[in-house]
Parts: structure tokens; C-alpha cells; sequence
């Protein structure tokens, strides 16, 4: 122990930052900031080194070349000893990092940390939580599958919309007119050197800003920011009411870190690593491309926008999020700093939340998406063709051949691009089924072309029996006004 | 002791380092912005496309899509599968043909031809087109991308090597197909 000592007073006559590390832990912090909400910043930090540790572990074996990328991560997965943990390790860290960031944004917007004097803090934390997403969506292209080579396609097809300079744009991005050797080592530069190195920076202007300014206070209703003030009731608090950084809540921190290590550990060891999946070979179109977790909700929202709005809503949108987000600071800089009296900030965090949840949840199982196998592999379940006419069954055939079952699902089976059919001829008359599939429309391609008079019978026939036991069959009103003047009544519904 | 004359002397010869250092930064600049924008230089991307032969006329029936592959023109040893591209030809009557990109016009996932209902669909958003090419469904914008072709001692060649993305421009000898709006 004398020993240590006298090696740490060796160091410290030279180096002299003793004094400064001893002041930086002990610095006062007020008492209610040593709270279980103030761990978040702590554990993106150490999730973001556990991601420099293992990222680094990594690069001893991964091979940045279109040819051989895939190779080598199958060589990590199965031939080196536990690399398939240091692979699962980096992939959850990442899963881990972007949602502490995001979970820290929401708290310390939540708690008005962005108001006076902390608006360079928050500016620092929206590139942080930018240069986040830059690594979660570069990390998935160095992990070289079939994803990932189709996610780039996805990336080029968005960029070559900007107006103007969108094509010259692709082939920076791909480093020259396809995706492929280029394409990778750019993107391995980025995820390894050049965006790694500007989050370190980045961190340590964050931290030196949080030492400085101080930790966020407690919000308090009533208790408003004003820039003339704040500063000394800060320091009265702290001096009033304080608590030294260590040990006086750093233990907080410690411990939630560890538990976030031990919960990646834990996913890395039970989930193992994502993927890789196909090889990426562009000839091999047996594929349906999925992205990341993270970027899921982008990937509904790409698959829900109206075909006019799309370009628009991806060009401007980001640009306006990241506006909004850097100009926060200085629109609402004043004022209450406590969610009980900033209604209009909860209710925005919620309809986030809520959004990006629900997109998420879609981009899971993408209804949007044909089922490009079901007209092969899901058959028709036997209660649509039980005592049906040889005719009907016909069409049920009709139905399967011409791939209608991959947008459209019978009893729960089958894609769910277009509505499911369990019903629809309570739903749609003869005519009306006719001319909706001869002609389309309501985003139904036209299948004129492609039946003959004869299959168009026999489906529509098909279509016609699907219906609830003891629901009646669509009518046309005005063609039974027009043909039974007498009757008036509705004609009753044929078995 | 300093004398003001001095430290003003100094003050510019600070200056003038710092001008020194930057006119050195901005003629090193130009050469490494060439460097970083080499992928968009003129008497590179002339390159980038040329005539590249899919196949024997005889492996594209008369009436039928078939699906097809070429090695990109611009590829480096590197590039491993990477450099195999993917297209679909549909032979249209024997004479005229039809060779289009395996990109939605989308945002560039592989489509799938379905001979039975005559449609390509994609798998990420759900784009769907008809056979010749022209939107049918879904969010695309636009049909399919075309190559362009010409049949030369019996083999259909096409001219490719640049991955179709919707921000191109449309080469101008190729007809935007309309979107049908009806049979």
C-alpha cells in the first residue's frame, strides 16, 4: 500500500493533475441530483467504452474487403474461440447505446437540463446522439450480408434524391458506381476512425461542460430560470444543500453502469450475435432486406408515406428534427424547468414515443410487404373450399396460381398488402369484384392482362363464396330498384 | 525589456506563419479534396458504363422474362461477389427486347419476377410493377429502370455499370413508360 502511495506521489510531482482529478470528483453537487434519473450520460459513457474495447477486438480479426468481409465474420462467429461473444457483445452494446442515449435525451428533456447555462451541453449531445445513429447504421454495413448490401442500395436510393447533386452524391457515398470493395473500406474509415474519433472529442467537451456548469438541479415547479440569476442560485444551492460528486452519488452511476454491462453481457450470451446473414452476393434475389432494429421505425415510415410525399418528407425532414433539436436551447432557454408545468414537452415526448414505438412494431412484421412465397407454400385454408362448386375451386386455384395470396391473407394467412379477403364478397358485388381485379386500382396493379376470360370467371366465382356463414352477399341497391320495381325488398343471400 | 517596436515585429511575423501555414493547408487541400471526389471526376465516370454481353439470344425465348447476370465493368480484385450484378430481360416478341435493372425504383431492393401474374413485386416496401416495366402498385414513383440494349452476332449486349438509383437522370433515348391506369 506505501508503495502505490509513494508511486502515486512520484507520478503526481510530475504530471500535477492531482489536485485537479481530487477537485473534479469532490465537486459539490446538489443533494437531489444524486438520484436514480441522473445515471443515463454515466452508462452511455461506459457502454460507448465496452463498444471502443470490443470494436477494437474485433478489428484483430474482421477483414475490411467486400470479398472477404463475410468470410472473416464467419471465421469470428465459428473458427476463433468466444469471438462469436465479442461479436455479440459489440452488436447488443450497440442496441444498448443507442437506446441509453436516447432514454438520457428524454430525461434531460424531461428535466429542462437544455435551458441556461447548458445549451452548448445539449448542442454537443444532439451531434452525440447524431454521431450514435451514424455508428449503429455503419456498424450494420461493415457486418457485410445481404442486409447490409441492400441497406446501402436503400442509402444510395435516398441520397441520389437530392436535387441537383444526388447522383454525384451515391458515388462518393459507394466510392465509385456500385456497391462493393469501396463502398466498404469508406465505411469501415467512418465507423472506425473517423466517427469514433469525433465522439471522443465530443464526450470530453460534454463532460468538461457538465464539470463546469455543474449537474442539472432538480426541477422544482416554481423554481424558473432566468438568466441573470441562475448562476448564483445554482452555487447557493450546491454550497446550501450539496453533496460531494464521489462518493456522494457517484455510487448511483457505478451501479446502474454495471447492471447495464451485466444486461449486454447477459443478451450477448443468451441471443448470441446478429447475423451475418446471406452472403452478399446481389444475384442472390431470394431476399426480403431488413435493417437494424433502431432504424425499423424508418423503414415503415419509408413504406407508409404517400409515393408524392416521400422525397419531400426524406430531404426536409431530418433537416427540420435536427434544427429543431439545436435551436431548442435558445427558443425556451428561460423559464420552468419541471415536466409537472411543461405539458406541451410531455405530450411531445409521448406522441415520439408512441410514433416511433407503433412504426417499430410495424417494421417487425411489415404488412406492407408480399409474402413472395405464400402463393407457393401457404394453401388455402380447407374451410374457403369445403362444398364448393368445381367452378369456385377452379378460381381457389386461379387464386393461388396468379399469386393473389401473397398480398392478400385468408383466414390470417397469407400477406397482408391488400385486405384480407375472409369476407369480401359481403364487401364487394360481382360487378364491383370484377372490375377490381381486371382494372385494379386503390394500389391493386390490373390483372386484365393477365387472366383469361375464363380464369376471371372461375376467381371471381371463387372471391364471391368468401363471406360469414349467414351474412348476406354485397348488393347493388340501385340495380335491384332498377330490375324488381315490385318487390323492393332485398333479395335474400344465397348459400 | 521589450520595447513596443518589438512585439509588434513579432506580432507579424506570427501573422505571417499563420498565412505561411495556411496558403501550405489550401494547396494541400486541392489535391486531397481530388483524392476525396475522385469517384465523381469527369474522366473517371466515362468509365463507369460500357457494353457488356448478357447472353446468347437463344437463352431469351420469345414472350418470356428471364433472369440474367453480367460482371460490373469497373471492379477491383477486391470486390469478391460484390461486382456480380443481377438484371431481368423480357423478351418481348423475338425482335424487341426489354433488359430491366433488378432495382426497385424505390429505393433499390431486388425485385422478383412472377410469370403467373406477369408482375414484379419487391420485397422491402412492397412496389409492384407490370411486365413491361411500368409501375403497377405500391410506393415507386416511377417503372422500373431500363438498360439499354443492341444484339450483335447473335448476343444481346447491354450497356450497364452504374446501379440505377431513382435521383438519375433518365438516359434520353429511354421512353418513361406511363403508369396504365386502366386494362
Amino acid at each position: 500500500m506505501r508503495l502505490i502511495g509513494q508511486i502515486g506521489d512520484w507520478l503526481d510531482a510530475r504530471l500535477q493533475v492531482g489536485q485537479t482529478l481530487r477537485e473534479t470528483a469532490e465537486h459539490p453537487v446538489p443533494r437531489d441530483t444524486a438520484s436514480w434519473f441522473y445515471v443515463f450520460g454515466s452508462a452511455a459513457f461506459v457502454v460507448f467504452v465496452l463498444q471502443i474495447f470490443t470494436g477494437i477486438l474485433l478489428a484483430l480479426i474482421y477483414v475490411p474487403s467486400a470479398g472477404e468481409a463475410w468470410n472473416s465474420l464467419q471465421v469470428l462467429n465459428h473458427g476463433i474461440q468466444l469471438g462469436w461473444f465479442v461479436r455479440a457483445l459489440h452488436g447488443w452494446g450497440s442496441n444498448f447505446m443507442v437506446a441509453i442515449v436516447l432514454l438520457h435525451m428524454v430525461q434531460v428533456f424531461l428535466f429542462g437540463a437544455y435551458k441556461f447555462p447548458r445549451e452548448l451541453t445539449w448542442i454537443v449531445g444532439v451531434f452525440l446522439l447524431l454521431m450514435t445513429l451514424g455508428m449503429a447504421f455503419t456498424g450494420q454495413v461493415l457486418r457485410f450480408d445481404q442486409d447490409a448490401y441492400w441497406g446501402l442500395g436503400l442509402g444510395a436510393s435516398i441520397a441520389s434524391r437530392v436535387p441537383g447533386a444526388g447522383p454525384a452524391i451515391v458515388n462518393v457515398m459507394l466510392g465509385g458506381p456500385i456497391i462493393a470493395g469501396a463502398t466498404l473500406s469508406r465505411f469501415f474509415a467512418m465507423h472506425v476512425f473517423v466517427i469514433p474519433g469525433l465522439l471522443i472529442a465530443f464526450v470530453a467537451l460534454h463532460l468538461l461542460m457538465v464539470v463546469k456548469l455543474g449537474i442539472n438541479d432538480w426541477p422544482m415547479p416554481g423554481r424558473v430560470v432566468r438568466k441573470a440569476t441562475y448562476v448564483q442560485e445554482y452555487h447557493e444551492l450546491t454550497k446550501k444543500d450539496g453533496l460531494p460528486f464521489v462518493p456522494g452519488a457517484v455510487w448511483k452511476d457505478l451501479c446502474f453502469s454495471a447492471l447495464i454491462l451485466l444486461a449486454v453481457g447477459a443478451c450477448a450470451m443468451y441471443f448470441g450475435p446478429f447475423g451475418p446473414s446471406g452472403r452478399p452476393d446481389p444475384t442472390i434475389i431470394q431476399t426480403a432486406p431488413h435493417p437494424d432494429f433502431f432504424f425499423l421505425w424508418l423503414y415503415a415510415v419509408l413504406s407508409l408515406l404517400p409515393p408524392s410525399m416521400e422525397t419531400p418528407v426524406l430531404l426536409i425532414g431530418p433537416v427540420i428534427a435536427i434544427i429543431a433539436l439545436l435551436a431548442l436551447p435558445f427558443v425556451f432557454g428561460e423559464g420552468e424547468k419541471s415536466w409537472r408545468r411543461r405539458p406541451i414537452a410531455v405530450l411531445a415526448i409521448l406522441l415520439i414515443a408512441v410514433s416511433l414505438g407503433d412504426f417499430t412494431h410495424l417494421g417487425t412484421f411489415t404488412p406492407w410487404s408480399p409474402v413472395m412465397d405464400a402463393w407457393s407454400s401457404d394453401s388455402i385454408p380447407p374451410q374457403f373450399l369445403h362444398n364448393r362448386s368445381a367452378l369456385e375451386r377452379q378460381g381457389a386455384l386461379v387464386f393461388q396460381e396468379k399469386q393473389c395470396h401473397n398480398c392478400h391473407a385468408l383466414d390470417n394467412i397469407g400477406g397482408k398488402r391488400g385486405p384480407a379477403l375472409d369476407s369480401v364478397a359481403a364487401r364487394r358485388t360481382q360487378d364491383q369484384l370484377i372490375r377490381q381485379v381486371i382494372q385494379g386500382g386503390g394500389n391493386m396493379p390490373a390483372y386484365g392482362k393477365n387472366l383469361s376470360p375464363a380464369e376471371t370467371t372461375a376467381l371471381v366465382s371463387f372471391l364471391e363464396t368468401l363471406r360469414p356463414e349467414g351474412q348476406p352477399a354485397a348488393r347493388d341497391s340501385s340495380r335491384a330498384v332498377g330490375l324488381e320495381p315490385q318487390s323492393g325488398k332485398p333479395t335474400a343471400a344465397q348459400p | 525589456m521589450t520595447n513596443p517596436d518589438d512585439l509588434s515585429r513579432r506580432k507579424l511575423l506570427m501573422k505571417l506563419g499563420v498565412l505561411f501555414n495556411g496558403i501550405i493547408a489550401a494547396v494541400l487541400a486541392v489535391p486531397i479534396i481530388r483524392y476525396i471526389l475522385s469517384p465523381v471526376a469527369e474522366e473517371r465516370k466515362q468509365g463507369f458504363q460500357s457494353w457488356l454481353p448478357l447472353g446468347e439470344l437463344n437463352e431469351f425465348p420469345a414472350g418470356e422474362t428471364r433472369f440474367a447476370t453480367y460482371r460490373n465493368p469497373v471492379v477491383n480484385p477486391w470486390d469478391g461477389k460484390t461486382a456480380d450484378i443481377a438484371c431481368w430481360v423480357r423478351n418481348v416478341d423475338g425482335q424487341t427486347f426489354q433488359v430491366f435493372a433488378i432495382n426497385c425504383a424505390h429505393l433499390g431492393c431486388p425485385v422478383r419476377w412472377f410469370p403467373q401474374s406477369n408482375l414484379f413485386m419487391c420485397p422491402c416496401h412492397g412496389g409492384a410493377y407490370y411486365q413491361d416495366g411500368s409501375r403497377a402498385s405500391g410506393p415507386p414513383e416511377r417503372g422500373l429502370f431500363q438498360y439499354h440494349y443492341k444484339i450483335e452476332l447473335g448476343k444481346l449486349f447491354i450497356k450497364a455499370g452504374e446501379m440505377p438509383t431513382p435521383g438519375q437522370k433518365t438516359q434520353s433515348s429511354l421512353v418513361t413508360l406511363e403508369t396504365r391506369r386502366c386494362a
